[in-house]
């Protein structure tokens, strides 16, 4: 008997979804309900997560999906980071004729799939589950459909995905024909002697897989997208698919692959070598916030990556708590980002923070902290998170890829503080509105605040991750 | 356990600085009151702190513990001999820095305010920590605070030299972090007390030492990474290049004592002649440099390099008299930069020009001013009956041990340091009155009069008597120079 209380998350999400679409099509006029309730299901969904509390990994349908402490935890704070979108993009969405009834179900679905991408534990059900995701995130970058850049990067992104995609089921075949098996366990048992066919098969889905963190060289669309699609979609596209792929980078790396740690490791620090260098350098001359907040989360995610390469749980728990610190980070840039409108019209170029700080001081104050955060300054959060990071990099004794990321720092601080320059140092322009919903200040200011103060007891978030042990 | 005199210490400041945060920023005599107070505050603490610290132990005294990341790092501090004297030193200087506020701060004098308190708080946790980790985070954080003072109320390049300062510095702090961090994995933990009595693995010292002196170098600042300070110094305003001058440069210095030297003997030996060599030119370079200078500020600043530069050569003569005189010539300069800076604030707040051409016959019209900068100057080059004469005198004795040649050279540096600044004094205080400006300049007002004679009476005082200072450390640096001496010896034993 399959136990289903274990799946009770996914199985309420699809429900949701369906009764949601019902109600869409039969009542006019909907948008905000259903908006507003999409709100409600995923703080539902996430206590119906956090009360799952599995005591030991539980594997359902024949070994193909597994759930325990770790997926718990991602699940959770994905749901978490979605919920805290919907609620600070909700003036947005409204301002920007984007609140169709749609809207709030594909970014259902799109949740969904990465639930099931994070606890699969079958090449398939993992498929199945990124194809989902990724379907319902190609529709919302294209969701303001008169707008040409909007259209564009949806068109941009479905192509370079779906390329990708196919990368990715090239390699799950190459893993099935060697290994004889879709299932993560079966494929470890059967890979224990290297065969140069898994290898390759690694390499594809790693490509497929680093495609959907922005991981360089496969970051090409990442800029475009984030600056075409519309700005509540930017900020999913910062955050969740991040968290849930690199879940299935910890997921594949140390699960299925953990014998051929040798030929993937080279692989993982050229990848977060590239994208913490080409993030720094390439986000110095952007002019527009979103594009710099793309080339920024590129520079980050190699970061993360480079937690990923060590090959210890200490550098997978940091990946994680640095991924958790990222996306309060960018959930709170993006905040900031919601706030700079006048008269309904959103801006997102640098110059238009000029001055800021001395009409709008708090959210200055607020966009200042997050920013010294991203830069890395102590004693920010930002820092602890590179910290962590570095200190598994270093046990390892892999002093090149600590000397790069650290000067990469450098290089990308260059960039952060330049905002607060254009913030702090340079004239006013006009103000800006200042009627913003009591959502979004209060996650603004809830965020910063742990910005500023996690470094009076870091192991309230540490204490999520100890339990992690994958090896 | 015992209150945390310590750690209060560290928090007040802050603590006055969220106070501030909630004041309403149009009441400005409440902020100036509230921030002069809990910084006098803090000065009374480090005052009764120096009064009952016992100075007849080298031990870390008031030492606070508690975990602070499970497993990994706990919050340590602690002060003895040698850091207590640079608390003091800033809590003293913060409060003048206040003070001088009135004149040369006009707009955001809120956010100014909680920047120095926030400052004070990190600058006194750099010399209260006890943890490497603890004393990375206090020292990088320093960089916010400094990069907005500079930024926000500097001068006209302001932005470019605010991004030279935060960029240097972090540049080199970088490297020391994976310094400290390969300490963690070598040593098994970065507690220093701890880490002294291990000992860290000759094989891996001169690495680690490099990495540190990446960082203490750019702060310090040595030649040729002192690019930024003169940038800096002249940018800043009044206010922050005293903290910058007096305080921050203190931090680099203290560093190569507590890290550097304390932690790599065997690698700080090797570096000795490395070390001479660029504060050789440090001194000599930078003394040239700073008599062709035509702003004020400027000078001041390539002084504070060739005074700096003489730190270095006493802390690594690894003699009683040469560590001493580095600490004792770091307080001196702490307080002369300090007072140079105040005066050139005060003129500059007149005329808004800090270009030495612009000044000449100041004593017909300020001579109370005249006095004062005479007092400065004369610390500043080091006159008998100043502390900048213990100092030097101190450093040029514990060099002569190691190297004839070196002192020679860098007694050089004495009397250039002598040219620069009578020529400075010459050329603004004496000759004829020809600015038609100047004419209507009125005479230092109570406030900055109280600031400077506070300053003057210090560095006279001090200087006639400096037994209150030498007292303090003289027991740590003895052991200081004990403990190098056994590594060095027993390094020496294991390798024969």
């Amino acid at each position: 008997m399959i136990n289903l209380f274990y799946i009770s998350t996914e199985i309420f999400l699809s429900l949701s979804i369906l009764t949601l679409l019902l109600i869409g099509v039969f009542k006019n006029k909907s948008e905000l309900f259903i908006y507003n309730f999409t709100c409600i299901i995923l703080l539902v969904g996430l206590a119906i997560n956090i009360n799952l509390k599995p005591e030991f990994p539980i594997d359902l349908f024949n070994n193909s999906y597994k759930i325990d402490y770790f997926t718990t935890l991602i699940k959770s704070v994905i749901l978490i980071s979605a919920f805290l979108v919907m609620l600070c993009s909700l003036n947005y969405v409204k301002q920007n004729d984007i609140l169709k009834i749609e809207y709030p179900i594909l970014i259902l679905s799109s949740i969904l799939g990465m639930l099931v991408m994070v606890s699969s534990n079958d090449l398939i059900v993992f498929y199945v589950g990124l194809e989902l995701q990724s379907l319902a995130l190609y529709v919302l970058a294209a969701f303001k459909r008169d707008n040409i850049l909007s259209s564009e990067s949806g068109l941009k992104y479905f192509i370079l995905s779906a390329l990708s995609s196919g990368l990715l089921l090239y390699g799950c075949s190459l893993i099935y024909g060697f290994s004889s098996s879709t299932n993560f366990d079966l494929i470890y048992q059967n890979s224990e002697s290297i065969e140069y066919g898994i290898i390759f098969g690694i390499v594809f889905i790693l490509v497929g897989l680093a495609f959907k963190i922005t991981a360089v060289p496969f970051h090409m669309w990442a800029p475009d997208v984030y600056d075409g699609s519309p700005t509540s979609v930017t900020v999913i596209f910062a955050i969740l698919p991040k968290i849930a792929a690199l879940t299935v980078f910890i997921n594949f790396l140390y699960g299925p692959f953990l014998e051929m740690f040798d030929q993937w490791q080279a692989v993982i620090i050229f990848l977060s070598i590239g994208s913490m260098v080409f993030g720094a350098v390439a986000a110095i001359g952007q002019k527009k916030l979103k594009r710099l907040i793309a080339y920024s989360s590129i520079s980050h995610m190699g970061f993360a990556l480079a937690g990923l390469s060590v090959g210890t749980n200490e550098g997978i728990q940091n990946s994680i708590i640095y991924l958790i610190i990222y996306l309060i980070m960018n959930i709170a840039f993006f905040c900031c980002l919601f706030m700079l409108k006048r008269e309904n019209q959103y801006f997102d170029k640098v110059e238009d923070l000029s001055g800021l700080s001395k009409n709008h001081p708090l959210l200055s104050l607020c966009l200042m902290i997050i920013l010294f955060s991203l830069a890395g300054i102590p004693p920010l959060a930002g820092f602890f998170a590179k910290f962590y990071i570095f200190t598994a990099v270093i046990e390892q004794s892999m002093y090149f890829l600590a000397i790069v990321g650290l000067l990469s720092t450098v290089i990308a601080a260059f960039y952060y503080i330049r905002l607060i320059k254009v913030m702090y140092f340079d004239e006013q322009k006009e103000k800006y509105d200042l009627n913003h919903s009591i959502g979004l200040k209060m996650i603004l200011v809830i965020s910063s605040t742990i910005i500023l103060i996690y470094f009076i007891n870091p192991n309230i978030i540490n204490n999520f991750v100890l339990d992690i042990t994958l090896i | 356990m015992n209150f945390p005199i310590i750690s209060s210490l560290i928090l007040l400041p802050s603590i006055g600085a969220l106070f501030l945060f909630f004041i309403n920023s149009k009441n400005i005599t409440g902020i100036k009151y509230v921030s002069l107070f809990v910084s006098i505050i803090n000065f009374l603490i480090s005052i009764y702190l120096w009064l009952i610290f016992d100075q007849s132990s080298y031990e870390f005294q008031f030492v606070e513990s508690r975990v602070w990341i499970k497993d990994f790092i706990n919050y340590k501090v602690g002060v003895d001999g040698i850091s207590i004297l640079f608390i003091v030193l800033t809590t003293f200087i913060t409060p003048l820095c206040i003070l001088s506020v009135n004149s040369s701060i006009k707009n955001r004098l809120k956010e100014f305010l909680i920047a120095i308190l926030l400052m004070e708080t990190l600058m006194i946790g750099v010399f209260c920590s006890l943890d490497l980790v603890i004393f990375y985070l206090f020292f990088e954080g320093g960089l916010i605070p400094m990069f907005l003072i500079i930024g926000i109320w500097g001068g006209e390049r302001r932005v470019y030299s605010a991004f030279k300062f935060f960029l240097f510095t972090l540049l080199g702090s970088v490297l020391m972090l994976i310094a400290v961090i390969s300490i963690y994995w070598i040593a098994g933990t970065t507690d220093i007390e701890e880490l002294y009595k291990l000992g860290i693995d000759p094989k891996y010292q001169n690495l680690l030492w490099l990495a540190f002196f990446s960082s203490f170098a750019v702060k310090t600042p040595m030649w040729p990474v002192h690019t930024w300070l003169p940038d800096a110094h002249v940018e800043a305003p009044t206010a922050g290049s005293v903290l910058l001058a007096a305080i921050l440069l203190k931090m680099a210095g203290y560093g190569f004592i507590r890290f550097s030297i304390g932690l790599f003997p065997v690698a700080s030996e090797y570096f000795v002649p490395f070390i001479f060599v660029i504060s050789l030119i440090a001194i000599i370079y930078t003394s040239l440099v700073a008599l062709m200078q035509d702003d004020m500020k400027k000078l001041i600043a390539y002084s504070s390099v060739a005074h700096m530069g003489f730190v270095t050569l006493g802390l690594f003569t690894f003699t009683q008299q040469g560590v001493e005189g580095g600490i004792f010539q770091m307080i001196s300069h702490g307080i002369v930069s300090a007072a140079l800076f105040f005066s050139v604030g005060v003129v500059y707040d007149r005329t808004h020009s800090r270009r030495i051409n612009d000044y000449g016959g100041l004593v017909n019209v300020m001579p109370k001013y005249s006095i004062l900068l005479m007092v400065f100057t004369l610390g500043s080059l080091g006159l008998p009956g100043t502390t900048g004469f213990i100092g030097e005198f101190l450093i040029l004795m514990g060099t002569f041990k190691k190297s004839f040649l070196v002192a020679a050279i860098a007694s050089l540096g004495v009397i250039l340091g002598a040219a620069y600044m009578l020529w400075l004094y010459k050329r603004v205080v004496f000759g004829e009155l020809t600015n038609q400006k100047l004419l209507k300049i009125i005479d230092l007002n109570k406030v900055e009069l109280s600031i400077l004679t506070l300053l003057a009476l210090s560095i006279i005082f001090f200087g006639f008597y400096p037994d209150p200072f030498s007292n303090t450390y003289s027991v740590s640096v003895e052991n200081f120079i004990n403990e190098y001496n056994d590594k060095i010896n027993n390094y020496n034993l294991q390798n024969q």
